[in-house]
């Protein structure tokens, strides 16, 4: 079996460069790649662009990278309760591009098929369509959306092994699976990492090809963003 | 008497037929589930990744790896499956899911609908919502009738920057129960006590009333 693993988070993270574009998965503070975020912000690398779904929230997730004032770029569908961003956002320091979250999974998921752009009607005839190609397919319009292009993307997972084989957990999966092998460089942090061979293949979500690094987190806050419960009967 | 958020809730709840698969946007539209026959089948699609999404859990079984796309955790009824972002809008694009209730800020009479963005005020993004709009076939609102101004919600043309362009099928209001035909809001029922003169006077688009409107059954 081909090893994918390094041995910290600090090799998994070798030759990110500032302006590169990143690609992070996660949807609110769910299946984010905590201890990647931790070490990007610890390397002080700048001018980045991140496609994200979220942008987390003020000191924690990429509100960490905000803080830090090292985002140049935000690629997301929802920017929700972030003092820090929306300060970024109204000063014109923080660009940030809203698109549809369905085409946000589609764009990183055309990227890992090979697929350079797809149609979808979602945000046909609103500001999202402007300036970009429209075409009426089975009596209804579309919008031909690009592939995203991404120099690092960084998942999470629950548990991989040394090949590179990935299992997720819960609505953590979300766009991770879509993520991997969707960037030059995919970065996966897992909480368990087995050998290979540990894993049953039947219940592998991705196979270790789209992997180019794995290492296990060495610390997992799984913080809660809106902590609801009902009461005990 | 208008409805309470509660109550539009309940009265779209009569729209969920046995077999649906469902989403719910954010706001009245979570509300719908409480009010759902426990006698029909319905999965709940949340679209961050789960098809038979169940109740908050109880106190100390939070997990932060189950959530809804309100970010709010929750639980998976048996039977339920977890799935990738694309592969949720596939059942979204693709027109597996059955049926969609979402809030909005405004409607026009030919089915558009504005729920994402208010000019000068922060933006929060479109999350799932222009991919819902552009793609379901069975499209229900819920919202009041008017805007904390008391102006109309109800619109000829929206005023606010669009999620999507004919594409509102149904609206539930405090008010009234309404369709979308011909590039006109037609008034199906009115709610318990209000007039059709009131509904006529809080909605600015054209509106149709045709007949004797029934009062609507919750």
């Amino acid at each position: 079996m081909i090893n994918k693993t390094v041995t910290s988070v600090q090799e998994a993270c070798e030759g990110v460069k500032d302006g590169m574009t990143f690609m992070l998965g996660g949807f609110g503070l769910s299946g984010i790649p905590e201890n990647s975020i931790a070490e990007l912000v610890r390397r002080g690398v700048k001018d980045v662009t991140c496609i994200s779904n979220n942008a987390g929230v003020d000191d924690f997730g990429l509100g960490l990278l905000l803080q830090k004032r090292q985002i140049k770029k935000m690629i997301s569908s929802y920017v929700g309760e972030n003092a820090e961003f929306e300060q970024q956002m109204l000063s014109g320091e923080l660009e940030v591009e809203l698109i549809p979250q369905g085409t946000l999974a589609q764009r990183c998921q055309a990227a890992q098929s090979g697929i350079p752009a797809f149609y979808t009607p979602a945000g046909y005839g609103t500001k999202v369509g402007e300036g970009k190609e429209a075409r009426e397919f089975n009596g209804k319009m579309h919008l031909m959306e690009y592939a995203f292009k991404a120099d690092f993307g960084f998942i999470k997972a629950w548990k991989g092994d040394t090949a590179g084989n990935l299992i997720f957990k819960g609505t953590a999966r979300n766009f991770n699976p879509n993520m991997a092998g969707a960037a030059i460089i995919t970065v996966a942090e897992v909480e368990k990492l087995v050998p290979a061979g540990e894993l049953d293949p039947n219940q592998i979500h991705i196979p270790g090809i789209f992997v180019q690094r794995i290492f296990k987190g060495e610390r997992y806050e799984k913080r809660i963003e809106q902590r609801t419960v009902r009461p005990r009967d | 008497m208008a409805l309470s958020k509660e109550q539009i809730a309940q009265r779209i709840a009569k729209e969920v037929k046995d077999g649906y698969y469902v989403n719910l946007g954010i706001g009245i539209p979570t509300l719908v589930a409480n009010f759902v026959r426990d006698d029909i089948e319905v999965e709940f699609q949340s679209e961050n990744g789960i098809l038979g999404m169940g109740p908050f859990p109880y106190e100390g079984e939070e997990d932060p790896d189950l959530i809804n796309a309100g970010k709010q955790t929750i639980t998976a009824l048996p039977g339920a499956s977890f799935f990738d972002s694309a592969m949720s809008f596939s059942m979204i694009r693709g027109q597996h899911v059955d049926l969609t209730i979402l809030g909005a800020m405004e409607v026009a009479q030919n089915g558009d609908i504005a729920n994402w963005k208010i000019p000068g005020k922060m933006v929060k993004g479109m999350g799932g919502a222009m991919d819902l709009v552009a793609s379901a076939e069975n499209i229900i609102v819920a919202m009041m009738h008017t805007n904390r101004a008391g102006e109309s919600k109800l619109l000829k043309e929206c005023q606010l920057p669009l999620t999507g362009v004919n594409c509102v099928k149904k609206i539930v209001t405090n008010l009234a129960v309404m369709k979308i035909e011909n590039n006109k809001f037609v008034l199906l029922e009115r709610a318990p006590g209000v007039s059709v003169e009131d509904i006529v006077a809080a909605t600015e688009g054209d509106l149709v009333v045709d007949g004797e409107i029934p009062e609507m059954t919750l």
